[in-house]
């Protein structure tokens, strides 16, 4: 363990403290907490340590100074690059910090310098367990400043492949969720199916993830053949699978001892706190962007939202596991009753023009031009549109400035808002449970750092 | 998606706080932006929050960064998203901040939620909350110098050669 | 469409910000049975069976970070199955693992981070830079993400993708094993030095350790 001056986050620490200092304000909560952790070398920190102990052990426990340990950025249980830096005392934890950034890509800065087309490809891998929704938010963003109107078919496709999406990232939380608690086969299970509905995006967008299909518009592309047969394949076997699920965990003792009463806070606090998705619905508010503002043809479909009681992590299981039969049910309505047209608008402003086009028509060809070297250019405005993300509320706002780049884009991700939670969540819990609180709140970084 | 007309939501503030709203923008589909006089933004906020506007969801608190400013000196123009759910409506505030020492009053107190927006809003822009609890960098390294959403600040990376697509 | 140069053509790139880490594994390869015979430190048997163990059992640490954690999941799983080429098990920490599988963008903030679990596993190690991001910063050339991961760790194996097929990796861990059991490189660190490349900065106090268990062996 290098303890020479080169140990980064001891300079990083000092230097923040120097930064405060110049600019005249005392370090805030999350930096003194860190500089903490980070500050000194290791044999200052275990000095420390053992003052403490000798302090406290002559007092009574639960008024000990707590121990304040590292957990992440890199470990198996946070979910992806997440740092906790918690405050123990004992098994009990008594405070959390969370510190992010970890996975910080400056997408938001980065689709500045994009048109309007290419951004698409930067927020489809923003949050990484489902593209799709990114780019439904933003593609609606920017549909509404532009006045576009999507055909019925490019809406049904939308929400066919949404709710595909949606199966897929509740598979992705299912398996990692499960791994954490050692319940491994779950994992094994759950990405059993989650490689077949990859193997769907595969054949219609031509990527099993980050995938581009979504366009300003509609869809880039309609239905290849064969593609509605292994579709209805997949949803007609899914029901049973999803019992193979729940027979594996929901009366499984161990993982009812483990989530149970776990995690729950007050409706309304979530709601204060932001929370959207599975987390608020598990606690009872029946809150769903499909259903309380509809968009993109979710109004035509008849489907249930799962509400739960509790609010704890074993509600929020079960509220997962019945989006993905309600998915199931959203898919198949819409494979029987698909609309005929095109797959996308018709503005060929907006919208490239067909291949074969390209052969025959001068104009076809001017369009295409302009729009892959120039792109289109949106009216000046600002838009806010959100989707019902399988983590809650992702919107996108899009700011235009009448040119061919945004002038600003701004995702609003779930994860992010929902992580926030975490605090209240975890006072005077266990750490073991501490694991069970993230695996519920199904955090992606990628969404939470942009 | 039910309700009164958004409309109807400047006339209830302007009766509650009088001279806050100081302008209203109607967007594209059905959005509504009201301008809030800076200083008046918490008690708005605190206005909303409850009965019977209800907004009791903060969506989202973001910045954008005009340049050219509004013509009086202010630079970073701040958007609250505020959703209902009774009623299903969306609204968005909009607040100016100075271009030299952008400062807002921080709404952590009217929704907890705003905590972390804010922070982002501080990392990315600059921009101070005051009364905010943990006013600290959320996603860049706490020794970061510069605030990267800022215009003038660099786009960053490496050269790529035989490239000029960025 | 680009022509693929037939084996043995001096192969032209475009020089990285550090050339002398691009170490081109079909270098290694493709050359004929004396060179590679001389380019090997292994020479006895039990060098041999050794290098064949490592090969056949190296054990992936946990260094998910975005988009290509998932994929890397994904190779964990029935279809594709990691475990049947040895990596059987993912370990959490990294002082139980051989190989470093950075999947994912690296940002300025997580720089260090990974510096830091590179430093805390043991010899012999293996760094596979997977994906875009890993590889080069990917899609992100901005001021977040660290344009390769090669600037902070050396990495064995470069797997391109966005994010790269599950196949994809698995043939980046077939090419590693190729190159430690076959080809005799029992560590990146051992050929840096043979190579007379820059080695990380901790190598100096890594062959001052080595040579004292020498001597007192």
């Amino acid at each position: 363990m290098s303890t020479e001056q080169t140990d980064v986050f001891a300079l990083e620490a000092r230097e923040a403290r120097e930064i405060a200092r110049r600019e005249g304000r005392p370090l805030a909560e999350t930096e003194r907490v860190v500089a903490m952790v980070e500050a000194g070398t290791a044999q200052e920190a275990l000095a420390r340590t053992r003052a403490n102990e000798a302090r406290s052990s002559q007092a009574a426990p639960g008024s000990r100074d707590p121990m304040i340990i590292n957990l992440g950025p890199q470990h198996p249980s946070t979910h992806g690059v997440l740092r906790l830096v918690t405050e123990l005392d004992g098994e009990v934890v008594r405070d959390i910090h969370p510190v992010i950034g970890y996975l910080h890509t400056g997408i938001e800065k980065q689709c500045e310098n994009k048109t309007y087309w290419q951004a698409i490809t930067l927020v489809t891998r923003m949050d990484y367990l489902s593209p799709f929704f990114n780019i439904h938010a933003y593609t609606q963003s920017v549909e509404k400043l532009l006045g576009l109107e999507v055909p019925p078919r490019a809406q049904w496709l939308r929400v066919m492949i949404s709710e595909l999406n949606r199966i897929t990232s509740h598979l992705v939380w299912l398996g990692t969720s499960g791994l954490e608690l050692g319940a491994i086969s779950i994992f094994f299970y759950a990405y059993r199916e989650r490689d077949r509905a990859l193997d769907l995006f595969e054949m219609i967008s031509g990527e099993r993830m980050n995938n581009r299909y979504f366009q300003v518009g509609g869809c880039a592309d309609d239905m290849p053949p064969g593609f509605e047969k292994l579709l209805r394949q997949f949803v007609t076997e899914m029901p049973s699978r999803i019992d193979e699920y729940e027979g594996l965990l929901s009366q499984n003792p161990i993982w009812l001892e483990r989530t149970r009463g776990v995690g729950s806070l007050p409706a309304e606090q979530l709601l204060d706190l932001g929370v959207t998705g599975p987390a608020l619905r598990a606690a009872g508010v029946d809150h769903d962007l499909r259903k309380a503002r509809p968009y993109s043809g979710y109004e035509h479909f008849d489907f249930n939202i799962p509400v739960g009681t509790n609010g704890d992590a074993y509600d929020r299981y079960l509220v997962r596991l019945r989006e993905m039969r309600e998915s199931v049910r959203i898919i198949e309505q819409c494979l029987d009753g698909m609309p005929e047209g095109s797959h996308i608008a018709d503005d060929r402003k907006v919208v490239l023009p067909p291949r074969g086009e390209l052969a025959t028509s001068m104009e076809a060809l001017i369009h295409h031009f302009k729009l892959v070297t120039e792109g289109f250019s949106v009216p000046e405005g600002e838009a806010y549109c959100a989707v019902e993300c399988p983590r809650g509320e992702l919107g996108c706002y899009v700011v235009a400035d009448n040119g061919p780049k945004p002038l600003r884009v701004h995702m609003r991700d779930p994860s992010f808002v929902n992580l926030q939670a975490l605090r209240p969540m975890a006072k005077d819990a266990y750490l073991a449970d501490l694991v069970v609180m993230i695996g519920s709140m199904d955090n992606v970084m990628g969404g939470v750092d942009r | 998606m039910g309700g009164r007309p958004l409309s109807e939501y400047r006339n209830l503030i302007d009766a509650a706080c009088p001279g806050a709203v100081v302008d209203e923008f109607e967007g594209p589909g059905d959005e509504l932006t009201m301008e809030i006089a800076r200083d008046r933004i918490r008690e708005v906020c605190q206005f909303l929050k409850a009965e019977p506007a209800a907004f009791r969801l903060l969506s989202d608190v973001t910045c954008v960064d005009i340049i050219e400013g509004n013509g009086h000196g202010d630079r970073f123009r701040l958007a609250y998203q505020l959703f209902s759910l009774e009623s299903g409506d969306r609204v968005r505030l909009r607040v100016w901040a100075d271009a030299e020492q952008p400062e807002v009053d921080s709404v952590t107190g009217v929704w907890a939620t705003a905590n972390w927006h804010e922070r982002e809003v501080y990392d990315m822009f600059g921009v101070r909350f005051s009364d905010h609890p943990d006013l600290s960098r959320i996603l860049m390294p706490f020794d970061w110098e510069g605030h990267p959403l800022r215009r003038d600040y660099p786009l960053g990376g490496e050269d790529v050669k035989f490239s000029d697509a960025v | 469409m680009a022509l693929i140069p037939p084996p043995g053509a001096p192969i032209e790139r475009a020089p990285r910000t550090d050339p002398s880490i691009d170490r081109d594994l079909r270098d290694l390869a493709e050359t004929s049975e004396e060179d590679a015979f001389v380019q090997r430190l292994l020479t006895t048997t039990v060098d041999r069976a050794l290098a064949w163990a490592r090969a056949s059992s190296i054990w992936p640490a946990t260094f998910g970070l975005a988009c290509c954690a998932i994929e890397m999941m994904h190779t964990a799983t029935p279809r594709y199955d990691i475990a049947r080429f040895g990596a059987e098990v993912f370990r959490a920490t990294p002082r139980q693992a051989d190989l470093l599988i950075v999947s994912g963008r690296v940002s300025q903030k997580m720089a260090p981070v990974l510096r830091r679990i590179y430093d805390q596993m043991m010899e012999p190690k293996w760094v596979i830079s997977m994906g875009a991001c890993a590889t080069s910063g990917g899609v992100f050339n901005n001021y977040a993400i660290l344009q390769g991961v090669d600037k902070v760790v050396p990495v064995d194996v470069y797997v391109p993708g966005c994010p790269p097929r599950p196949e994809s990796l698995i043939e980046g861990i077939l090419i590693l094993q190729r190159v430690i059991g076959a080809k005799g490189q029992p560590s990146s660190l051992d050929l840096m030095h043979e190579q007379g490349l820059p080695v990380p900065e901790d190598a100096a106090r890594i062959a001052a350790q080595r040579q004292a268990w020498a001597a007192a062996r």
